[in-house]
């Protein structure tokens, strides 16, 4: 008796113990474990330590998140959410249509919120006029990361137009070094293919063939050609691709090896990491084609409900990360611009004051596009039968005839 | 008088149950977490589950998107490739091995374990260490250019069309060991007696094993292809660490591509439906050969 009697007690303490260090901290779940993003995070944890709110990090490694969401579902069915987690767009908007997500309004209406975000990002962080999550930057995907040396080298001027930057992959191919730095992930290859279709077909057939899923667009010979064109890329890519990460590709650039990489602005972070100034060492341009558009994802952080109420360090984290200064310190580092068109640019680097007077005037214009590869531009399900036809293409199982048709097939069965 | 057998029987009763009371949590919980579950994958086929299971029934959708999707074409056809030839190499060379070892030959204590160990190890092991192998940036190849073969191929890891065969290889290396072990085992079974007679008789090496040893090995036959294929249709660890499923999406098995779309993907009901694809080809490969195979003990 005495035995069950000082079990059960020692479960009430443990119990009681892991509540409070639940009331101390905030349990993170992130995708943020390269050197340039793991320093950007450092910002926000030190903001909260000195609130006295501990930080217990949760990262899954995986650019994208595609395995941050899957230990995400598994916490949640096992009726353990964290507190905060780091998502993209339409995953969003899935949680909260499962009513898992607590509602923020209280927050924003404190911090003006409604007031400051763009409505083309509110979109995803509102779920029926409620606000769920807190965005903490925008990125954009159509950026061009360039080395310049090897540039003034090879008497490269930045490309503008689909011919010249074709001439100047050639250029660079002449020259001995791989023009194009790519890494070998589905995500990765559709992120890419994102700018070719902007830039081959223009933004209307951009919102009508990747955010409408309109199976004519789709279809289309506009499509193919974009399909084309991402074979005449394929080409300009070293035959070691497949499987490797991103910031491998980044630090091909870095290093001389490659002379471009066709990657979000979180590439930034790499070589403001290595050392590196814009303009000096690297050149950052949009993808030739699509300068006027500025196709974006968002990082945000979503609050899990806990009991019907947003807790304490909740509304402290939200809070925080919506705070200007935060924004500002944080985007300085993480190479993204900040979600609210407030923040001065004083600090930001070049290619930081260019991405903000892009998104600046994009939105302004209505050119502000959500990437269907960073999950902005369609649910999960879509966005992955994307990856799937785009790498596809990409390693050679399709040519793009085939590639059009099965792209229009596997988005039609994904709806 | 009365009493006494009615005791006896109380005991009895008691000795019978007993056992049956120890099984039943066990045998429950396997109902439940085997064959429950089985039940449910099976329901939730049948639904529009996405992101979380949903019980709106939609009939035979799920199947029928299935076998549209050309990405579970290449995932079923890469199983059976990499099925047959995994089960068919490494019975082949465990068989080789196990007859070479049986030959009575010296130092048999320290080859055996040598060809066993790799199965000591764990799948994604396996499949870290031989992507570095194969990787021609850093692995054989790389290592042959610097030696001065400079003109060495090998990057099948990263063609679309061979790495599937790569899966193949390393997954032969892992199990060959353990093949031979089961199948050394059996040869050390067959009675001495019998080859002697043979011999007596004028039989020649290839026919003693061709007419005697083979058929005797029988049950080793069993036990392979029973372990071998179930390991070919679960495997999943290889496959991601090896290759990740790439290049593109080329070595996806049927294991990889119901992982992906129950949890990744937010489609679980199509998910669900290539799980009970999977269990069914299991079961029909399995059944009859199982059937055939223990109805003859009898």
């Amino acid at each position: 008796m005495t035995l069950i009697k000082q079990l059960k007690l020692s479960a009430a303490v443990l119990a009681l113990t892991a509540t409070t260090a639940a009331a101390a901290d905030v349990e993170v779940l992130h995708w943020w474990t390269s050197g340039g993003e793991a320093a950007a995070l450092n910002v926000l944890k030190g903001d909260l330590e000195s609130q006295n709110i501990g930080w217990m990090d949760m990262p899954v490694a995986g650019g994208g998140g595609e395995a941050a969401m899957t230990v995400l579902r598994a916490r949640v069915t096992s009726g353990n959410a964290p507190t905060a987690v780091q998502m993209l767009g339409f995953d969003i908007q899935d949680w909260a249509k499962e009513g898992a997500l607590a509602n923020l309004n209280d927050v924003a209406s404190e911090g003006g919120w409604d007031a400051v975000v763009p409505a083309a990002l509110q979109r995803f962080s509102k779920y029926e006029d409620q606000w769920v999550a807190a965005p903490v930057n925008v990125h954009s995907v159509n950026w061009v990361w360039a080395n310049k040396k090897l540039f003034d080298d090879n008497n490269i001027s930045v490309p503008t137009t689909w011919e010249e930057f074709e001439a100047a992959m050639q250029t660079l191919q002449d020259a001995g070094v791989t023009p194009i730095a790519q890494g070998g992930q589905p995500w990765q290859e559709a992120t890419l293919f994102d700018s070719v279709v902007m830039a081959t077909g223009g933004p209307e057939f951009y919102q009508k063939a990747l955010i409408d899923l309109d199976p004519e667009a789709l279809g289309s010979d506009t499509m193919k050609q974009a399909f084309d064109r991402l074979g005449v890329i394929r080409e300009n890519v070293d035959d070691n691709f497949s499987g490797r990460d991103w910031n491998l590709a980044t630090a091909m650039v870095i290093n001389g090896e490659a002379g471009m990489q066709i990657m979000g602005d979180w590439a930034k972070g790499e070589f403001v990491a290595a050392g590196q100034v814009p303009d000096e060492d690297f050149l950052c341009f949009r993808f030739p084609g699509t300068q006027d558009q500025v196709m974006f994802n968002a990082d945000q952080f979503a609050m899990f409900d806990q009991g019907g109420t947003v807790s304490e360090e909740q509304a402290a984290l939200a809070s925080a990360i919506m705070s200007p200064s935060f924004q500002a310190a944080f985007n300085v580092v993480k190479g993204s611009v900040p979600a609210r068109t407030d923040v001065p640019d004083t600090d930001f680097d070049a290619c930081g004051k260019k991405g903000m007077a892009d998104l600046a005037q994009a939105a302004e214009a209505d050119m502000l596009f959500g990437s269907l590869a960073q999950g902005h531009g369609a649910p999960a399900s879509i966005k992955n039968a994307y990856y799937d036809v785009v790498t596809a293409f990409f390693n050679g199982s399709f040519d793009s005839e085939t590639a059009t048709e099965e792209l229009v097939t596997a988005i039609e069965i994904a709806q | 008088m009365a009493s006494a057998p009615a005791q006896a029987d109380l005991r009895t009763r008691l000795q019978n149950f007993i056992p049956k009371l120890v099984l039943a949590p066990s045998v429950a919980v396997i109902f439940l977490f085997v064959y429950g579950f089985i039940i449910f994958t099976l329901y939730l086929s049948f639904t529009d589950s996405r992101i979380l299971p949903s019980y709106n029934l939609v009939g035979f959708e799920n199947y029928s998107k299935l076998f549209r999707l050309s990405h579970w074409t290449t995932s079923i056809t890469n199983l059976a490739i990499f099925a047959s030839l995994y089960i068919g190499i490494s019975t082949l060379i465990g068989l080789a091995l196990a007859t070479f070892l049986d030959q009575k030959i010296r130092g048999e204590g320290l080859l055996r374990p040598i060809y066993l160990y790799p199965m000591a190890l764990s799948f994604i092991v396996t499949g870290t260490a031989w992507k570095w192998l194969l990787d021609p940036g850093i692995g054989l190849e790389h290592t042959m250019h610097l030696w001065g073969w400079e003109s060495f191929q090998f990057g099948w890891i990263k063609n679309s069309d061979y790495a599937i065969y790569t899966v193949v290889l390393a997954a032969v290396w892992q199990s060959s060991g353990f093949v031979m072990a089961m199948f050394l085992a059996g040869l050390r079974g067959i009675d001495n007696e019998i080859l002697k007679a043979a011999q007596m008789d004028g039989a020649s090496n290839f026919q003693m094993y061709r007419r005697i040893i083979l058929p005797q090995l029988r049950p080793a036959f069993l036990s392979a292809f029973v372990i071998l294929s179930h390991l070919a249709v679960k495997s999943y660890d290889l496959v991601i660490a090896l290759t990740g499923g790439g290049p593109g999406r080329a070595t996806e098995l049927p294991a990889t591509f119901m992982y992906s779309y129950t949890f990744t993907r937010n489609q679980m009901g199509i998910g669900a439906s290539s799980a009970v694809i999977m269990l069914m080809t299991i079961a029909a490969i399995m059944v009859p050969y199982l059937y055939a195979e223990l109805r003859e003990k009898k």
